[in-house]
């Protein structure tokens, strides 16, 4: 058999990618939220946010840990799989990539460590500042690595000599043209990951009854973040499309399954598209509507996938699909923050149970949702690895086999599988236990203060593990 | 296009060189104590080295992947023709680190599977220790270069010489792992620590001097380096061999920093020793560092932020150790 070192390495580098970023996508949001609890406790000095502030800090260490290792796998991909590319691209990506190291990596990492394990041996407000300092961490590399990531989207401020990218302006090519929309479009995807599952943990906590009252207010915190945020995202995300559409209307062709430039194209609900034949098959959509919502006039004109040769065409069903799946969710998401509102009233959300359960159920589709986007932005450039400049194919390590890249992949699927079965079983587990008790937290009064401060936390840890 | 004023292309060597150092004084002890896990005298000792690491070891980390982006940012030729030519290898160490990565997390919260999480932690570290050593190995040897991109094989970077390199680095980290656990520990966890690290020590000297006896025939550039006349680069290994007697001395009188300070000193003149032999080749046999630069305008840019925020991460960064400072004790849990 011909194995093609091409299509193994993109699934490898759309596999490894997709799991890393299901980690920093909770933990961008997770930070804050800490960061936010750790405050909370320091200036009130009530022991509730402490509690709360612990628990969730547990939960984030599992998942950090994780978005770590397979971070470090993303810094390598570039050279092992696509190395013409990494040479190529090396002036503007080797420097953006390295500002992404020394202004965030060591800032989280280092502030991780103080967060994790500093509480009592530092004072309060220098904790605090570590948990500030890990959500700074956060944002200022989403920053660094979506700016690459647009740059390759939109590329600009460069001039090729040799076939080697040379910067000509640095302002111009880190803030192309796409990476406002991207970043603000990621940055609250991140918050809405966070305040989903912080939601649906302490939806889970409230229909148990267990420490209903600590975690009302976890919920009650999240659902205020939805309440904004699901609005503000369909409203960047509409900005987002449109920057797709000025700039890359190939892929937003194939998002709305256009195959023909037309006017007045509808908005498709469900559709089967068939590459092979250049067309849909069981359509159903509404009319004129896509044009509406792209060029703001109903007889608006949309290019279609005709405009470039076959070869140039992504996958459409893969895009077309992966869009309505994100698009879906959001509207999920927009529901759940408007009932959030409704029953706002005499607090009727703690207590009504289908809106609990449907927290519950809805914690996992912000990962789904994110997956799909990126999927929608990187299939839907196909075959460009930067746009219009380098195809994939170009970009491949020339030196690479396919038996070398099917190795890898299957290897990189057998060690994912095992991280994140022992990763979930084990974030199960810290939401198993819950809560500490209230008085061994050190913001509790001094006459409830636990003797030994410092370990409180693990020793409840084996005790109630026992009991389980 | 003006021709640049200064060349930033040595300037970058020395920043590169820095952050692989750094890495491997840092990284390496922690790693260390995975490569010894195995053989801790208890599951005690074990609780206790794993502390004494579990805040920085990801801060340790850091420095590799600063080291990758580094490189691809002032000498992409070498991150282009390294990874594709050690591709195989570089898989290993990744999946290496995972393993004792997520050990981190994982093994404390643990019961029934704690042991999983101890080999997990020992395995991972010694094999990314092992391809980190054969790394240096590979680069001794040289890459089939064309066009700038690699054209051998998926192998070729396994030999008998980066066997015994991988090796090598393997001890050599158990080494730096061992007298950091002199500093950080007591009692018997320290006496036990104490009496591993000659043993180490010895195995390590063999190691090097085999290795520095067989590069001259690895690679003819450096035959001609170190043998063509006595000059100053012979101070290097010199210097390794006193550090390594300070070593020795400092275990004998029971000291509690000196070790780890003495093997940290073997490292550094051992590794000024390697770049000695190279200079000023990155991709040998052929490129030198500035057939392997990137253009002066992304130098420039990244080396304006760095000189500005790389000493702000190493404030904070001794910060955490200093937060951290003192002996670990037995017992005293994680978070």
């Amino acid at each position: 058999m011909d194995l093609d070192p091409l299509i193994l390495s993109r699934i490898q580098f759309a596999f490894v990618v997709s799991f890393h970023a299901i980690f920093p996508v909770f933990t961008i949001g997770l930070a804050s939220f800490i960061a936010l609890l750790e405050g909370l406790s320091w200036r009130t000095q009530n022991p509730v946010w402490e509690r709360l502030s612990r628990f969730w800090i547990q939960v984030f260490a599992v998942v950090f840990g994780m978005g770590v290792v397979s971070g470090i796998v993303m810094a390598f991909q570039f050279g092992t799989n696509w190395s013409n590319f990494a040479y190529a691209g090396a002036n503007f990506l080797g420097p953006v990539l390295s500002y992404e190291v020394i202004t965030a990596f060591f800032l989280e990492a280092a502030f991780l460590g103080v967060l994790l394990f500093g509480r009592g041996k530092v004072p309060q407000g220098i904790h605090f500042f570590s948990a500030v300092m890990v959500a700074t961490g956060t944002f200022i590399s989403s920053f660094w690595i979506l700016s690459a990531n647009s740059w390759m989207q939109t590329p600009a401020g460069f001039e090729i000599r040799d076939g080697l990218v040379y910067v000509t302006s640095w302002s111009e090519a880190i803030f192309n043209a796409s990476l406002a929309p991207r970043f603000f479009h990621m940055g609250l995807a991140s918050f809405l990951t966070g305040a989903f599952v912080v939601a649906g943990v302490s939806a889970w906590y409230l229909l148990r009854n267990k420490d209903a009252d600590v975690h009302k207010r976890a919920l009650s915190m999240s659902l205020w973040l939805i309440l904004f945020a699901a609005p503000a995202q369909v409203i960047v995300g509409d900005i987002h499309g449109l920057n797709t559409f000025a700039h890359q209307p190939t892929k937003v062709a194939a998002m709305e399954g256009v195959w023909e430039t037309q006017r007045g194209a509808p908005l498709l609900l469900f559709a089967w598209p068939d590459q092979e034949a250049q067309t849909n098959h069981f359509e159903v959509g509404i009319p004129r509507l896509a044009s509406y919502i792209l060029t703001h006039d109903w007889d608006g004109e949309v290019q279609g996938l005709n405009e470039v040769p076959r070869e140039e065409q992504p996958p459409v069903a893969i895009v077309f699909w992966a869009f309505r799946i994100m698009v879906g969710i959001g509207v999920l998401m927009l529901v759940f923050a408007i009932a959030g509102l409704v029953l706002r009233r005499r607090q009727a959300y703690t207590r009504t149970r289908w809106f609990l359960q449907g927290l519950r159920l809805m914690a996992v589709t912000p990962f789904i949702a994110v997956l799909a986007g990126w999927f929608v932005t990187e299939v839907g450039r196909a075959p460009w690895l930067i746009y219009e400049v380098m195809t994939h194919a170009e970009g491949l390590t020339p030196s690479l086999t396919g038996g070398m890249a099917l190795f890898t992949l299957i290897g990189y699927i057998i060690v994912y599988s095992i991280v994140f079965a022992a990763g979930l079983y084990y974030l199960m587990r810290v939401l198993r236990v819950g809560l500490a008790p209230e008085h061994e937290m050190t913001t509790a009064s001094p006459s409830q203060r636990a003797k030994r401060p410092f370990s409180a936390a693990s020793a409840s840890w084996e005790e109630e593990e026992q009991q389980s | 296009m003006s021709e640049p004023v200064f060349d930033l292309t040595i300037i970058w060597a020395a920043i590169i060189a820095f952050g692989v150092i750094m890495y491997v004084l840092m990284d390496g002890f922690d790693l260390g104590l995975g490569v010894l896990f195995p053989f801790a005298p208890s599951e005690e000792a074990r609780d206790v080295m794993m502390n004494s690491v579990a805040p920085v070891w990801d801060g340790n980390e850091t420095w590799l992947i600063l080291g990758g982006a580094g490189l691809l940012a002032a000498f992409p030729l070498v991150y282009a023709v390294f990874l594709p030519a050690l591709y195989i290898g570089v898989f290993l160490m990744l999946a290496g680190l995972i393993f004792r990565g997520i050990a981190f997390e994982f093994r404390f919260k643990a019961k029934r599977s704690r042991y999983l999480w101890n080999w997990s932690f020992a395995i991972g570290s010694t094999v990314a220790a092992f391809a980190q050593g054969a790394v240096v190995g590979a680069y001794i040897q040289g890459f089939r270069v064309e066009n700038m991109a690699y054209v051998g094989g998926a192998f070729d970077w396994l030999t008998p010489f980066t066997l015994l390199t991988g090796f090598g680095l393997v001890a050599g980290y158990a080494l730096l792992g061992a007298t950091w656990l002199i500093m950080k520990s007591e009692g018997s966890i320290q006496q036990w620590a104490f009496k591993i690290t000659p043993l180490l020590l010895i195995v390590v000297l063999l190691v090097f001097s085999l290795v520095s006896v067989w590069t001259p025939f690895v690679d003819p550039f450096v035959k001609e380096r170190w043998f063509n006349g006595i000059s100053a680069i012979w101070l290097l290994p010199l210097f390794a061999v006193l550090c390594a007697g300070w070593i020795l001395r400092s275990v004998k009188q029971r000291r509690d920093g000196s070790p780890f300070v003495a093997t940290m000193g073997m490292f550094l003149f051992t590794y000024l020793g390697l770049l000695a032999s190279k200079f000023p080749y990155v991709v040998p046999p052929n490129y030198t560092l500035w057939d392997a630069a990137s253009a002066h305008s992304s130098q420039l840019f990244l080396l304006l932020g760095l000189l500005f925020v790389i000493p702000i991460v190493l404030v904070y960064t001794a910060w955490t150790y200093w937060v951290f400072r003192g002996k670990v004790k037995a017992g005293v849990g994680y978070h």
